[in-house]
């Protein structure tokens, strides 16, 4: 258990964010190396309390306190075991991963809580490195084939772990690479796609098939695909963004972020980018004070933007856990990016009331309102603005997965907020079709697309078996 | 319906095997063997003054039980016989037998009938009956309605037979009677009973008070009746069913104790009857079976053995040596003839194991033995006209001190003895060389004796296989938590790893993850009516060696007998096993037996293996092997383990069954066993060894992987395990009152919970499992889920074994009722004071539908149609006022949350409790005081100030985290306002035993009751017991010494730091506890006299309500208090790192501390409030309505889970039919019996210093009947002056005669007690600042220092003031005396142990075991021998230094000054004259925690003193703190005596 005396020596620590003035100018990851000593000074930290909030604040339940105590005793390749038995992706969710878990972090009330997002990156680092992970292809195969429907986080951990069970498993992915979300819309200065590519190589080596520019119910027959299938997921997302709908949002000028992060990662992989959005000399003002809204500030830092600045319609959260969210519940409280750091401002209770535009039809104008608290969010008579814009970035949330096509051909249930309906077992109201991650819970976090991804898995295979078991009884 | 030996029936909770009795027992003698009317009269004389160690139940005028044996009245008798018609013939040729009868006439005749059958079909003539005339308006109602129908039979011998024949054939006949009635249908065969059927004794007994034996019994006044012998006994059953045939004396012993080992002794007497062979007595040995007669109590059973192996040839002194040994293991100044006498023995059978004080005789030799551990008191006086009076009191007869020849008392093991033929006492010395030369023993045993050491080395060994390792590991049930949380923390350290917070996860009965079988079974423990051991301090009584081999003809002596292996401890490795394996030495002969069982066969594969495995065990016996070993090294894909426990109990108990039993050793080559619990089962339920194989191969695992601590390689990490795993043993037989292993095993001290019946009688024979649950049918599919896991391919994506989750919180580990979910919601739901919050909380903890964790969970409480409306129902501020927090110490939790817990508590009118450690004085008149002030066995700061301050003084007997363990607080935690407040030295480790040394028994704890109830008659006294199997009849005990409160606390309460064995498995719920002692309460009608309390994990309204139902009429809680304040389950209290500030001492971390008052207070209200709401819709207006209602309770109906479906909570729910007059909650005050306090006389006497200081002297006879004299006067004076007191001597009461027990306890300062003459136990407890000085009587003049002055157990816990015992004390003197200054002229064992402050001075021998755990404070004593230093001085926490430092000399000369000054020593007076000579002979004992906190290094010692400046320094600094230097002195105290 770390050291008994670990927390009350040790403050916590994180690895220095590379300089502003460095960073903005490239695309790579901004934080600099932090030494496996360090990292296991923070592992002594850990107190290993009788009920580890951090390991049920976290979603896919990482066994956190044991991993804390094997890298403080230097035992790194114990500590992926005991880290993989939870996390199909530790050196995703130890990147972009807003860390629940040190919210919930028992340490936390009353002091800065175990650093155990960098330990969990330095584990599967220290791993990767060491030459410890490596293809775990089943020893047997069922000759039970899945399909699983989109290769973001959820996708991925179903597939490797249906995989490892032994069923035969085929991913498919509409765009032109693997990795969903992960690939395009997580910049690259948070994660780099090195990063995805090196694990997909140990899935490939595994066994998974992955088919590319497989957009089900456009270019592939739903029909098909449940006919070759014992079982399908839909891990697919939530990819329908929520607009806004105000006066003059046809203008020139006004997209979703979600047009405009992915083109920025083709670029960074190299691709031509046709007609690329670019915030460069630009005034841009993102709207939604999100994940999302902070991605597309830092994308727009880093095309040296004129101006940026981020409004969101809820009020300021306090600089500290306010009172309505008590620990170990995931605090509401003002969140500073790193994106942050760069520059751009932030404000706060701000509702915009429309567009306008010049002759060209491109937008020059935002006008907003201050408004007051939710869920009224009542403006405040007089408090009207307009501000000088050249790109605007809708980064409001999502909606759900996008309608029509795979999710009406399969003819899957929706949920009330337009989700895929499952029950308990993650199946939907189609026998033998499963849903996990955003498109059965709604927008939300890579580690909770991993968590779902990996229990749909644990629920196709006993569905499976009981498949097996029923065509025996019958037979 | 009665139960044969006249109890009820087993019903619901209550079953008759829970009885215990402890008592009074004396006898009086004329050495000479004059027989006189006298002897019978003084014996009725002591009786009488024993009565206030017995006890009466629900009728004040029935008593438990008492009895005198003497010898044959012959004179009477043939007196008496010739006016029936008959003619007795000369003593000796007849015997009597005294018949207890059916009532009803022509059942009696027909019971007659069948004697008369038996006596003539052994070839006896019967002479004639004779109605034994009874005075029925002497005794009780409840006595009177069960009395039998008394005769006396004459029995005359055959033409030529010998006495001893006649004596024989006398019991011959008893025993086929016995036999014979047992089976027969007539109705009122409970009746019979046969006290005494002899040649030379008779015993007179019933369901008596003292006073009233010689009333109902008339012909004891008759002048005629005669004996030179009288043996008598006060019983105080604990119980509560006493009954005419559990009185004593029985036909050879009377007792005092009790034996812990019963199961165990009785199953092994009958598993050795196939082999018993008697030249005595031929063929007729069978109609002797079963020797030990069904349903007796422990004494006597006892009593069964002794008479068997008496009449078989043994002598009296012989047999109680065998039955009832010394320490001799440990004890290598033992003469070693002696030794081997003891170890030939040990060859023979296992010890009856207890704390026993016996008295025994066969009507010509009559004597007394105490058990190894001296655990009673026996004191006896010799007269100068041949009278040996001896009893558990001295004072019992009065008797002219001029006529005292010698006074002295039993010492643990040592034998009294009383030959009336030979005329003479026979001292314990000349017993044991008459018994240790009777054969030449050691050269036998060096012959036939075979140590493991001595067998040749095997040729091959099994190593470890690392490849198969994780699927074994699985198979076999291994978690990570395992090895991380048990296995590892043991190879470093060797000792069993702590944990705390009690425990909250599922019963294993209720538990979805696959069991080990070992976790349905919870270990018992010793409380109240036997002390639990101290294995640590006390080891030198503690024994792990065993014998095992053929056990051979107990009644024959021959070389053979001990042709056994003897082995040092239970633990074997691989290597060991194989050595047995091979063995081929005389008769030892080896085989194994495979232990699995095709896992796809279930339950039917189990069973028919099972039945396999026993069979192939009988064959092998008849095949001639030994030893057999049961293994289930082998697993494969087909085959899985059995359970190890149940493949080993299944052939033990069919081998008992067989009686064959106990020609073959039992091994275990198991990979299941890992942890101390799983041992101590194993030896149990039988085993002689175990080869715990797969937690070898574990170790050197961890060894390979690195995992070890530095510096500790498999060779040291095996070393350690087995030291931790042996430690761990002998602390659970300790906490059981068990000293050795070969007691233990197959004692079978465990009660098993949620095994049904079936599974129960067939395999765990014997073992309470009370509301039945899963069969064979579980246990397999268990096996098998394990064995699935087990065989599954291990993958790098998972971790190799389950997780665990049983001691620390997992996901998909095992379900814990206290999780994040509870946690956070409590914790919002009264920091904002939301309900609606907290019924979120509630909800999660009482849906136990999914997640089965208690037995509570799976009950519902009924509805009503129309409830009442809930404006009715009593205020939430009347509930919470039954509400009370646990007794969490000051010292263990922090001074925050300690006082944070009292503000809210007596803001609501409720309780709280300062647990064990003190309270300080400044928070006496506020709001911060602890209402319940509690008294536990370390006494840390119970002075007669706290007592008096308290509204309830709570004795706490046991936790629930650790049942039969005492605790520690490690001198670092110890700061200066803990030491204030316990007055102690700061930095200094305290220990709290694990007894009270004043309650060895139910007759001590009335005593303790008494005591406090003296100090401060204004509160309530509770007694804290921890739920067991048994504990309802416990309850009934401490109902009937006295006692306001009785708390039944649950096995899975205690917030306390424990060795995590006895957190998950020692006691069981407080469900079954509390319904067992509302039952066992309510059949005694004793349930109005005492009000209950339960606590336990109790947290929501529903578990309240679900208490009252069953019987609780107030509640305890504790760890939903602690999470209310912030605690946030770490689990860490232990450790001192709190993160929370609760659980810790660190002020750093106490500045965290953010509990409030109203946190508590909401949480308490919120609970009230729920309680409410369920009983309005049960119709309760008011929670007296309820209690024990548990007709409201039904058993869930939706259980369908696969374990909890076979559980039957009948038990649980049973009504006793009883009147309604019978109270079934507390309605009446106790009668403490106060009132006739001397005490009363004393406070008149000094009221004038009480109220003004004025200076009062007084001379006052007294008697050993006054009690506690001086308690409840230094009680007045607390109240008036606080700890302050009054001035140095300003009351003065001096005393003339015995005085009773607890002279002197709480003496206030002020006050100066004087006796001339002697004292019983407990003298100057809890001393409080005064004086006391006893001296013998002047006119004496018998030697002071060589006699008996004052009992066992003086200035227990004293905490300041002085004693002058101008004498010998007894057992256990000044034990944790925490700073009063005494001087003594000798003392028994185990002296000053425990001590924390203080100073001792000791003018002459001590016993062995001087000094043990003492931490703090000096003694000094006199070693003219050189023997306290090289023997009787437990020197692991102590140095001895030559006593030449000018302050030490001049402090211990003015101390002996003083001594002769007050008590007139002559002793003293002589040390004095020749100071010079003697004091090179006085030693000074150092303790070591002592000498760190002073900060004055031992080796250091030198420097200090060629320094003259430093030691100026150093000695100045002393003398501030008034204390000592340690002198610079040679280095190597022991030899000072050069």
């Amino acid at each position: 258990m770390g050291k008994i005396t670990g927390f009350m020596e040790y403050e916590r620590e994180l690895p220095q964010r590379r300089a502003v003035g460095e960073r903005v100018n490239d695309w790579f990851e901004i934080y600099q190396d932090f030494s496996e000593d360090k990292v296991r000074r923070q592992g002594a930290r850990c107190m290993d309390c009788g009920i580890p909030f951090c390991h049920t604040g976290c979603p896919v339940n990482n066994i956190i306190p044991d991993w804390n105590d094997l890298v403080y005793k230097d035992k790194w390749q114990d500590a992926i075991r005991v880290l993989h038995s939870t996390n199909n992706f530790p050196e995703f969710t130890g990147r972009i991963c807003p860390a629940p878990c040190e919210a919930a972090c028992v340490l936390g009330i009353n002091e800065p809580p175990v650093a155990i997002k960098v330990i969990e990156k330095s584990i599967v680092e220290h791993a990767f490195a060491a030459g410890w992970i490596h293809p775990e292809p089943p020893q047997q195969r069922t000759g039970r084939r899945v399909a699983v429907i989109g290769s973001g986080p959820a996708g991925l951990a179903a597939a490797q772990q249906l995989n490892r069970a032994g069923h035969s498993v085929t991913v498919f992915e509409k765009a032109d690479r693997i990795g969903g979300l992960l690939r395009y819309g997580i910049p690259d200065f948070k994660m780099e796609k090195w990063v995805l590519d090196r694990r997909l190589e140990q899935m490939l080596a595994e066994g998974v098939e992955f088919r590319t520019g497989a957009h089900i119910g456009v270019n592939l027959d739903v029909a098909q695909i449940r006919r070759e299938y014992d079982a399908v997921l839909i891990a697919a997302g939530a990819e329908q963004p929520r607009d806004l709908k105000v006066p003059g949002r046809e203008l020139k000028g006004i997209h979703f972020a979600m047009e405009f992060l992915p083109q920025q990662n083709r670029r960074g992989a190299g691709d031509l980018v046709p007609d690329q959005i670019l915030a460069t000399g630009r005034n841009v003002v993102i709207i939604g004070g999100g994940d999302t809204g902070a991605d597309c500030l830092g994308t727009s830092h880093r095309h040296k933007a004129a101006s940026v600045a981020q409004f969101e319609i809820l009020p300021m959260p306090p600089e500290n856990r306010h009172a309505s969210t008590p620990w170990p519940l995931w605090p509401l409280q003002l969140r500073m990016e790193s994106s942050h750091e760069e520059g751009g401002l932030r404000h706060w209770s701000i509702a915009t009331t429309a567009f306008t535009g010049d002759e060209n039809g491109n937008v020059k104008k935002l006008h907003a309102v201050r408004v007051g608290a939710p869920p009224r969010f009542e403006p405040i008579p007089g408090t009207e603005f307009t501000l000088d814009v050249d790109l605007v970035l809708l980064a409001m949330g999502f909606t759900g997965p996008v309608r029509g096509g795979m999710i009406d051909q399969l003819g899957v249930a929706l949920d009330t907020r337009g989700n895929v309906s499952t029950d308990a077992n993650y199946m939907s109201s189609e026998p033998g079709v499963f849903a996990a991650g955003d498109a059965r819970r709604g927008q939300s976090l890579v580690v909770w697309a991993i968590a779902e991804g990996r229990q749909a898995a644990a629920a196709i295979d006993s569905w499976l078996e009981t498949q097996t078991a029923s065509v025996a009884s019958a037979a | 319906m009665h139960h044969p030996n006249g109890l009820p029936a087993p019903q619901g909770l209550y079953h008759p095997g829970n009885e215990h009795d402890a008592c009074g027992i004396g006898f009086v003698v004329n050495i000479t063997g004059e027989p006189s009317h006298d002897i019978i009269l003084k014996g009725i004389q002591i009786l009488i003054n024993l009565t206030h160690r017995g006890a009466c139940g629900c009728d004040p005028e029935t008593g438990d039980g008492a009895g005198v044996l003497i010898q044959i009245p012959h004179k009477f008798f043939a007196r008496e016989c010739a006016r029936l018609g008959f003619t007795l013939p000369a003593p000796g040729e007849y015997g009597v037998g005294m018949c207890f009868l059916p009532v009803e006439p022509s059942q009696r005749l027909q019971t007659e009938g069948l004697l008369e059958r038996i006596v003539r079909e052994e070839g006896l003539t019967v002479l004639g009956w004779r109605d034994t005339p009874v005075d029925v308006d002497a005794i009780g109602r409840v006595a009177r309605a069960s009395q039998p129908y008394i005769e006396q039979i004459f029995i005359r011998g055959a033409a030529g037979m010998s006495q001893d024949e006649l004596e024989r054939k006398l019991y011959i006949v008893r025993k086929r009677a016995e036999a014979e009635m047992a089976t027969s249908d007539l109705r009122e065969k409970s009746f019979f009973y046969i006290p005494s059927l002899s040649t030379r004794t008779i015993v007179y007994k019933g369901l008596l008070l003292a006073p009233q034996i010689a009333s109902f019994y008339g012909e004891l006044s008759d002048p005629d009746a005669m004996s030179a012998l009288c043996l008598v006994h006060q019983r105080f059953s604990t119980n509560t069913f006493p009954t005419w045939q559990l009185a004593h004396p029985f036909r050879y012993i009377c007792h005092n104790g009790e034996i812990n080992t019963v199961r165990g002794n009785v199953n092994w007497m009958h598993a050795r009857q196939s082999i018993l062979r008697s030249d005595l007595f031929g063929d007729d040995l069978k109609k002797l079976f079963p020797v030990i007669q069904p349903h007796g109590s422990d004494s006597a059973c006892l009593d069964n053995a002794v008479e068997m192996l008496a009449l078989t040839g043994r002598s009296l002194p012989h047999v109680m040596a065998m039955l009832i040994p010394e320490a001799w293991d440990a004890d290598t100044t033992m003469h070693p003839d002696k030794r081997a006498f003891y170890e030939y023995h040990a060859s023979l059978m296992e010890p009856w194991d207890g704390p026993a004080a016996v008295a025994f005789t066969d009507g010509r030799m009559i004597g007394a033995t105490l058990d190894r551990n001296g655990l009673r008191p026996a004191r006896y006086l010799v007269t100068k006209d041949d009278l040996l009076i001896m009893a558990s009191e001295t004072g019992v007869l009065p008797i002219r001190p001029e006529e005292v020849r010698t006074k002295g008392r039993l010492q643990p093991g040592r034998m009294l003895l009383v030959d009336t033929e030979e005329g003479r006492i026979i001292p314990d010395e000349e017993i044991k060389q008459r018994l240790w030369s009777r054969n030449p023993y050691a050269e036998w045993l060096k012959q036939n004796q075979v140590h493991l050491d001595d067998l040749p080395e095997p040729p091959r060994v099994y190593g470890s296989d690392q490849h198969t390792i994780i699927s074994r590991q699985r198979a076999f049930g291994y978690t990570d938590e395992d090895i991380r949380m048990l296995i590892l923390p043991m190879t470093g350290k060797g000792e069993e790893p702590v944990g705390s917070m009690g425990t909250d996860t599922p019963l294993a009965c209720l538990s979805e993850k696959p069991q080990p079988l070992f976790h349905y079974f919870k270990q018992l423990f010793a409380q109240v009516t036997n002390p639990a051991i101290d294995p640590i301090r006390e080891e030198l009584v503690m024994s792990l060696t065993s014998y095992i081999g053929t056990e051979r003809n107990i009644l024959d002596e021959t070389p053979q007998h001990c042709h056994t292996l003897k082995l040092p401890h239970p633990l074997l490795t691989n290597r060991d096993l194989e050595k047995l394996r091979r063995v081929s030495t005389g008769d030892l002969l080896c085989t194994t037996l495979p232990m699995l069982f095709e896992v796809n066969a279930g339950a039917k594969g189990l069973e028919r293996a099972l039945d396999g495995l026993c069979r192939r065990a009988s064959l092998a016996i008849k095949s001639g092997y030994t030893m057999l070993i049961l293994s289930d090294r082998g697993i494969d894909e087909e085959y899985a383990p059995i359970p190890s426990l149940l493949a080993l109990s299944a052939v033990h108990n069919h081998l008992v069954r067989e009686e064959t039993r106990t020609q073959v050793a039992l091994i275990i080559e198991s990979g299941e066993p890992r942890e101390v619990m799983h041992f101590c089962l194993l030896i149990g339920y039988g085993a002689s060894a175990v080869n715990p194989y797969l937690a070898i191969d574990t170790l050197e695992q961890q060894a390979l992987r690195g995992n070890l601590a530095d510096g500790v390689n498999f060779e040291t990490a095996l070393r350690n395990y087995k030291k931790a795993i042996n430690k761990g043993l002998l602390k659970v037989f300790s906490k059981m009152g068990i000293s050795t292993l070969q007691s233990y095993r197959g004692a079978q001290v465990f009660e098993a919970i949620g095994l049904n019946r079936s599974l129960v009688e067939k395999y765990f024979t014997g073992t309470a499992s009370r509301i039945e649950g899963v069969g064979l049918d579980v246990l397999a599919r268990e096996a098998a889920m394990k064995h699935a896991y087990a065989f599954q391919p291990v993958t790098e994506a998972d971790t190799e074994l389950d997780p665990g989750g049983n001691y620390h919180y997992r996901v998909r580990g095992e379900y814990h009722l206290i999780n994040p979910t509870t946690v956070s919601r409590l914790q919002h739901a009264v920091r904002q004071k939301s309900f609606a919050t907290f019924q979120e909380f509630t909800r999660a903890i009482d849906d136990q539908q999914r997640s089965h964790c208690t037995l509570r969970g799976l009950m519902k409480l009924k509805t009503i149609a129309r409830p009442a409306p809930i404006d009715e129902v009593e205020p939430a501020s009347e509930i919470v006022r039954r509400f009370a927090t646990g007794a969490m110490s000051f010292g263990s939790i922090s001074k925050e949350a300690h006082e944070t817990l009292a503000i809210a508590m007596n803001t609501i009118g409720g309780k709280s409790n300062t647990g064990e450690g003190g309270e300080d004085e400044e928070r006496f008149q506020d709001k911060r005081r602890s209402a319940v002030k509690q008294v536990a066995s370390g006494r840390f700061g119970v002075t007669a100030n706290y007592l008096v301050n308290a509204d309830e003084l709570q004795i706490k007997i046991a936790q629930g985290a650790k049942p039969g363990e005492g605790g520690q607080l490690p001198g670092h935690k110890v700061d200066d306002t803990i030491a204030r407040v316990r007055h102690s030295i700061p930095g200094v480790g305290l220990i709290s035993p694990p007894p009270h040394h004043d309650i060895y028994s139910i007759e001590d704890l009335a005593q303790l009751i008494y005591d406090l109830k003296n100090v401060n008659p204004k509160a309530r006294i509770s007694v804290k017991l921890v739920a067991e199997v048994g504990v309802g009849t416990v309850a009934a005990g401490v109902a009937k010494a006295h006692a306001d409160v009785v708390l039944i606390s649950g096995h899975d309460g205690g917030t306390g730091a424990s060795p995590l064995t006895s957190i998950k498995h020692a006691g069981i719920p407080w469900e079954l506890g509390l319904a067992e002692t509302q039952q066992v309460l309510v059949m005694n009608d004793l349930r109005s006299r005492i009000r209950v309390q339960t606590d336990g994990k109790l947290q929501t309204g529903r578990d309240v309500a679900i208490a009252a139902l069953l019987g609780a009429e107030e509640f305890g809680f504790s760890t939903a208090p602690l999470v209310s304040m912030g605690c946030i389950m770490m689990r860490k209290c232990h450790l001192n790192t709190c993160p929370v500030g609760i659980a810790t001492q660190d002020p750093v971390l106490r500045a965290k501390f953010q509990g409030q008052p109203e946190h508590v207070i909401n949480y308490f209200f919120f609970v009230a409030e729920e309680l409410r709401q369920y009983m309005a819709s049960m119709g309760f207006r008011k929670v007296d309505e309820m209690i024990g209602r548990v007709d409201m309770l039904e058993m869930s109906d939706a259980v369908e889970h696969w374990k909890a479906r076979g559980l039957d909570y009948s038990s649980i729910l049973f009504n006793p039919q009883v009147p309604g007059r019978v109270g079934r909650r507390c309605l009446v005050a106790q009668d403490h019996g106060i009132h006739q306090a001397l005490d009363y006389k004393l406070i008149d006497h000094a009221q004038e210093a009480l109220e003004r200081a004025t200076p009062v002297e007084i001379k006052l006879p007294i008697r050993n009947v006054h009690r506690t004299v001086g308690a409840m006067l230094s009680g007045e004076i607390a109240r008036r002056y606080g700890s302050a007191g009054l001035p140095d001597d300003t009351i003065r009461f001096e005393f003339t005669g015995s005085a009773g027990q607890s002279f002197g306890a709480f003496l206030a300062k002020g006050v100066t007690l004087t006796l001339e003459g002697d004292a019983n136990d407990y003298v100057g407890k809890g001393l409080s600042g005064g004086r006391l000085v006893v001296y013998p009587p002047r006119t004496s003049n018998f030697l002071p220092e060589e006699n008996i002055l004052v009992g066992n157990v003086v200035l227990y816990g004293a905490t300041s003031g002085e004693a002058f015992f101008n004498g010998m004390a007894g057992e256990r003197f000044a034990v944790r005396n925490s700073g009063a200054t005494a001087v003594v002229e000798a003392v028994g064992d185990h002296g000053c142990e425990y001590m924390t402050k203080g100073l001792v001075v000791v003018l002459g021998r001590t016993g062995r075991n001087f000094a043990a755990g003492m931490s703090g404070g000096f003694a000094f004593v006199l070693d003219e021998t050189g023997e306290f230093a090289s023997t009787m001085c437990n020197k692991s926490a102590v140095d001895l230094e030559r006593v030449d430092d000018a302050a030490d000399i001049r402090g211990l000369q003015t101390l002996i000054s003083r001594h002769a000054e007050l008590t007139g020593s002559p002793r003293a007076r002589w040390i004095l004259e020749n100071w010079e000579t003697m004091l090179p002979q006085f030693v000074k004992v150092f303790p070591h925690e002592y000498r760190r906190a002073l900060g004055v290094p031992r080796k250091a010692a030198h420097a200090v003193a060629s320094d003259p400046v430093t030691r100026a320094a150093l000695q100045a600094d002393a003398d501030r703190s008034g204390i000592a230097i340690p002198p610079a002195m040679n280095a190597s105290p022991e030899v000072a005596h050069g």
